[in-house]
């Protein structure tokens, strides 16, 4: 179980024998062993987790048995009562549920937040431009637990918020930020916000303001020119910041365990804890197999809205091919 | 609608700009203007002179730091920009580039909030009027440069706007195209006899298609007039330089005569300025088209180069301290040789007498 869900690459183009060599193409084989590598480290834990999803439980612990048995997705939508029937039982549909929730809701405060802030930038002088750019990935210094592992202080009853608005006299007692589903979606907003701010910057940076002066003059007022002419150019940008957003807030673990206290558990922390505590693999590799065809699923259906997006906007760049 | 008074007014409008070295520059120093209902007023000037800052201005995009601009007398240099009944041609076109060209027509009537089929109705004369019927439904990449900018036109024009205002809208277009397009404007005025307003640093362009003229330089209107007129009768040696080509000469008024440096006294009846100084050292402007040369041994100027560019052949004159292009057809007498002396002759009603440049 990796902290970060991983995204399936996209599909390489076989070049085909024909196609005549360009300058600075380089030779076949030097991308080969990147190209190995991802086949490999990719593919074989997915293969890996596919085979154990189909296993039977080991009877202590660590492992499975190597029997094939398709229990571990039965258990995902049924429990077994202790007479051996089955009921449907919706927990871990729940959870999914749930994650997806999170990660929906992360997604769109990401895009609210975001939108302003890239806007404003790409409207900055140039030298600033790169300064404000360097300034977003500032995050990235530090790893993500240690920077998690900080919300914990800030959202704690003694933190500096509640300290704050107890010494402003705005409230008397504390309020119990940390633990709660609030600290998880704040903590994943956190860790989100610039893999949403960077690509509608991109798309922003390229957009000719000269149009949103063409629009007022037609007598557009500044929300329909927001609406109808700036939206529709940094759509690309928010079609891959939300895909970058969404996929890994469906799949992540740390603001849930570390910030949700365990009571607002999304589908990584039970899968992670099918492989630990309950050492169940055969069901923590069903859930992870579950999870890859919902994100597939989500990345289909981006798909669709892109190419539609690139059809209508004129233009195909590496955003709208997503 | 007033049937007096100026379609715009334009009174004491200033504006600086703050440079990023943390100078200031006046972009427009008090100028004053009305524009007749109806007419073709083009603003004239070099870059950086101004000109579009005053088109922004009345546009809205620009708000000025003083002075006053009225629309049929009513003030709206406080009005925002999407309120104004006045509309631009942009130099980039500024086409929306996600929409279609009906669409992109349709923009302006959507805001106006004209009902569905007037605005089908409109967009349809629009694309008739600029003659690019049947390209409704193309997107603004699929056009060429001259299409793109009959949309951009086609997009203002739409709105019905009381004046249209355009931001060197020929620029970008190659120079057969830039001819074409001229005539199309006028064209365009005419029908619809709406007041257009044209800022462009081309003086060709300003004397084929202006009713009016003006005459920008350093954020003020230096001469304000017909083309013939300004032509004709250029007030300063900016203008007379600026305007088709003129031969600016160090002279000094002594009494009622003129004397031209290197060519001595000629005749007094030229034409001044009002501004002019009545004596001492002045500058006169003539046309290279205005100047004949006679060929005699004893002449005061000398020939410094011969030029064949066409339908003309440039002689260049050396007189004293000044210099002296004319222009002579080339199928027309035979241009004096490199080094001849010659003796320059002109009507004193083609020399214009300025104030010392």
């Amino acid at each position: 179980m990796t902290i970060d869900q991983e995204v399936a690459p996209p599909p390489v183009p076989t070049p085909a024998r024909d196609v005549p060599k360009r300058a600075g193409q380089g030779s076949w084989w030097a991308g080969m062993p990147g190209l190995a590598f991802l086949v490999i480290m990719v593919l074989g834990p997915m293969i890996l987790i596919l085979i154990y999803s189909f296993l039977s439980r080991a009877k202590f612990g660590v492992g499975v048995k190597w029997t094939f048995d398709t229990s571990p997705y039965l258990d995902l939508f049924f429990r077994e009562s202790l007479l051996g029937g089955r009921s449907f039982d919706p927990t871990y549909l729940e959870i999914i549920l749930n994650s997806f929730w999170y990660s929906l809701i992360t997604t769109i405060v990401c895009i609210v937040l975001s939108i302003p802030v890239a806007i404003w930038m790409a409207t900055r002088p140039e030298r600033i431009r790169t300064l404000l750019v360097f300034a977003v990935t500032i995050p990235f210094w530090t790893s993500l637990l240690i920077r998690t592992y900080a919300f914990i202080i800030i959202l704690n009853d003694n933190g500096p918020i509640n300290g704050t608005l107890q010494w402003m006299h705005l409230i008397s007692s504390p309020i119990g930020m940390l633990y709660t589903p609030y600290a998880t979606v704040i903590g994943l907003v956190y860790a989100f916000l610039p893999f949403m701010i960077l690509p509608i910057y991109a798309s922003a940076e390229r957009f000719d303001f000269r149009l949103a002066e063409a629009a007022y003059d037609l007598g557009a007022n500044r929300w329909t020119v927001m609406r109808r002419i700036v939206m529709p150019s940094i759509r690309p940008g928010l079609i891959a910041g939300t895909l970058l957003v969404f996929v890994p807030a469906l799949g992540s673990f740390l603001a849930p365990e570390l910030l949700g206290g365990g009571k607002t558990s999304m589908i990584a922390n039970v899968i992670a804890s099918q492989f630990g505590a309950s050492r169940n693999w055969p069901l923590g590799a069903a859930l992870s197999v579950l999870l890859l065809v919902i994100t597939m699923l989500v990345l289909v259906g981006f798909a669709a809205v892109a190419r539609r997006t690139a059809k209508q906007s004129g233009r195909v760049d590496w955003e709208s091919m997503l | 609608m007033s049937a007096a008074g100026p379609a715009l007014g334009i009174t004491s409008v200033s504006k600086s700009f703050a440079t990023p070295e943390g100078g200031e520059v006046h972009a427009l120093d008090d100028v004053s203007l009305d524009i007749a209902d109806g007419s073709f007023m083009v603003l004239l000037g070099p870059s950086g002179c101004g000109k579009t800052t005053l088109l922004r201005c009345i546009a809205g995009l620009e708000s000025p730091d003083s002075g006053e601009i009225r629309l049929r007398g009513e003030r709206i240099d406080d009005v925002p920009v999407w309120k104004r009944r006045v509309n631009t041609v942009f130099q980039s076109y500024a086409l929306f580039p996600h929409m279609t060209v009906a669409q992109n027509i349709a923009f302006g009537l959507q805001m106006d909030k004209v009902a569905k089929a007037d605005v089908d109705r409109r967009v349809g004369e629009a694309l008739e009027m600029v003659r690019l019927v049947g390209l409704g439904s193309r997107k603004p990449s699929q056009l060429s440069g001259g299409q793109q900018q009959r949309v951009a036109l086609a997009r203002a024009l739409a709105k019905d706007p009381e004046v249209l205002l355009l931001d060197e809208p020929l620029s970008a277009l190659d120079l057969k195209l830039r001819r074409g397009m001229q005539t199309e404007l006028k064209r365009l005025q005419r029908e619809t006899s709406i007041t257009f307003v044209l800022v462009t640093h081309d003086q060709g362009e300003a004397m084929a298609m202006g009713d009016q003229v003006a005459v920008f330089d350093s954020g003020r209107i230096v001469q304000l007039g017909a083309p013939e007129e300004v032509y004709l009768r250029p007030r300063t040696a900016f203008v007379a330089d600026f305007i088709g080509e003129a031969n600016l000469l160090k002279a000094s008024r002594i009494g009622s005569g003129l004397e031209i440096i290197g060519m001595g006294l000629v005749a007094d009846s030229a034409l001044a300025n009002p501004e002019a100084p009545e004596s001492g050292d002045v500058t006169v402007a003539i046309r290279p088209e205005n100047v004949v040369l006679v060929e005699n041994d004893g002449g005061p100027g000398y020939v410094t180069d011969v030029t064949f560019v066409g339908g003309d052949i440039h002689v260049d004159v050396e007189l004293g301290e000044n210099r002296l292009t004319v222009r002579i057809p080339s199928h027309g007498a035979r241009p004096p040789h490199l080094g001849a002396r010659v003796t320059p002759e002109f009507l004193p009603e083609s020399l214009r007498i300025m104030a010392a440049s």
